[in-house]
């Protein structure tokens, strides 16, 4: 071709061109594409909620069974703060509904939520939101069987975010699930083996003093407030506990389940 | 044989990315614990690998040589973030399994390699086919890799029980060593063994001459 390929002109009109094509072709394959992506995502986190309640066993069951089985839970909104369900009224004043309500984007909308202090961020989340969406299974009776709560926290690379499933007492574990998370594949990311979320069922997370009494322990974890930390993750365990620590404390849902649900 | 088909087939066995170039060996590690995940890491890396070679060539008499690198990687990037989603799209389940090594095609060295030792100098198709081509050598590589390790690590094939494991109630005893990377570095190495047996033009020459063994004082 022309001598002057290697040209200063021609270099910076080769590199602005390649830009500008690869940035439309990137640029529109993700708007495209986007809601298929935010459809996988939102079957993904109601899957990890059947997971965390153990209705879902991913060896047999198929994503066409998730929405059926979601729709058995009721979507309550919880008040951290004062620690109880809201009404419908105070929904309808807030501007909420338990189905569209994000949690996330909640946490940084100052009027939603609140900063906090560097003891009360056991789970080092910075701020947390005022309200949370949370999932109750109820009986033929009408009481509450199963309740699942949203939480999160932080582990070596990033915000874990999943479900923690207990029973009516409000105490034992019925099952954790992790939907989205930056733990690293085959360590931390080992959260997400069914595997070691296998243990977590029939823990109990409070202790006798109704404080939460629960460790993520190196070898073993045989106690009923143990579970056995992941090899070669102790930041990811660490996260996870304080997790734990964190959601089902004071500043979580701790007064919510006292009031609501162990009371 | 034509020139285009020799392209094609040469990188299969004579020519292996993996066994005869040593390339791309780090995913061939992480990706083959499951043989339904390695296919679909071959999908895409030789869907990578083929159109990255296609657009670098059809450029490739005007690409400045002073940044020839960053081109080929600005290409190499923009496919892979497309690969990546659109199995984030249509394949999402998989896509969280691969999770980073999805993102990491774009360091794979076959990508970079076959883009600057053959896009850069020949035209469209032969790179189109010589992309496809060292993809599927790339591919039967992970796919031994990624048979054996499924059946003997958890006794099933594509996620079908083949050996009935002794924890659901059958007999076999699985092997947790091929659950872990390095069983991968072991059956590449046979892989290589059994192809350079066959194959005996692929065997390196000495580097160096071992000395032979001596027992004269003063030789330690």
């Amino acid at each position: 071709m022309s001598s002057n390929v290697n040209s200063v002109q021609n270099v910076i009109k080769v590199a602005l061109g390649l830009c500008v094509i690869c940035s439309i072709m990137i640029s529109s394959a993700a708007v495209l594409l986007k809601p298929r992506q935010t459809a996988n995502q939102l079957l993904d986190r109601n899957k990890n909620v059947l997971i965390a309640a153990g209705m879902f066993n991913p060896d047999v069951d198929t994503n066409a069974d998730v929405e059926a089985r979601f729709s058995e839970f009721n979507a309550r909104m919880v008040d951290l703060q004062e620690g109880r369900f809201l009404t419908e009224e105070e929904m309808q004043s807030l501007g909420v509904d338990p189905q569209s309500y994000d949690q996330q984007s909640a946490k940084n909308d100052p009027e939603m939520s609140i900063n906090l202090t560097g003891d009360q961020d056991v789970a080092s989340i910075r701020r947390r939101a005022n309200y949370a969406t949370v999932y109750t299974l109820t009986n033929d009776s009408g009481e509450i069987e199963s309740i699942v709560l949203p939480v999160n926290g932080y582990g070596l690379w990033g915000i874990m975010y999943g479900f923690l499933a207990l029973e009516s007492d409000g105490s034992t574990v019925r099952g954790i699930g992790f939907y989205d998370h930056q733990e690293t594949p085959g360590l931390g990311g080992e959260i997400s083996n069914p595997d070691w979320q296998a243990q977590w069922v029939g823990k109990e997370v409070y202790g006798d003093n109704g404080n939460v009494n629960f460790r993520v322990v190196k070898g073993g974890g045989s106690g009923d407030n143990e579970i056995d930390a992941l090899s070669g993750a102790t930041l990811t365990s660490r996260g996870v506990e304080n997790m734990v620590q964190f959601w089902l404390g004071e500043n979580g849902f701790g007064p919510f389940l006292e009031n609501e649900i162990q009371g | 044989m034509s020139a285009t088909k020799t392209i094609l087939i040469k990188p299969i066995f004579m020519n292996n990315p993996i066994a005869l170039q040593i390339l791309g060996v780090c995913s061939a590690l992480a990706v083959t614990t499951s043989l339904q995940v390695s296919l679909v890491m071959c999908m895409a890396l030789t869907a990578v690998t083929a159109f990255s070679n296609l657009f670098i060539s059809m450029i490739r008499n005007h690409i400045p040589s002073s940044i020839r690198i960053i081109i080929q990687m600005t290409i190499i990037a923009s496919l892979v973030i497309l690969v990546d989603q659109i199995l984030k799209a249509y394949a999402f389940e998989i896509s969280k399994q691969l999770s980073v090594f999805v993102g990491l095609i774009i360091t794979n060295c076959i990508v970079m390699g076959r883009a600057e030792a053959f896009a850069m100098k020949n035209p469209p198709i032969p790179s189109f086919m010589d992309g496809i081509g060292n993809g599927l050598g790339y591919s039967v590589v992970l796919i031994v890799v990624g048979t054996i390790r499924e059946l003997f690590g958890s006794g099933t094939l594509l996620g079908y029980t083949i050996l009935p494991t002794v924890s659901d109630g059958g007999w076999y005893q699985p092997n947790g060593l091929m659950l872990l990377a390095p069983s991968a570095f072991f059956i590449i190495g046979f892989f290589i063994w059994v192809l350079r047996n066959k194959h005996e033009e692929q065997v390196e020459d000495n580097e160096f001459e071992m000395m032979p063994h001596t027992t004269e004082t003063g030789a330690h």
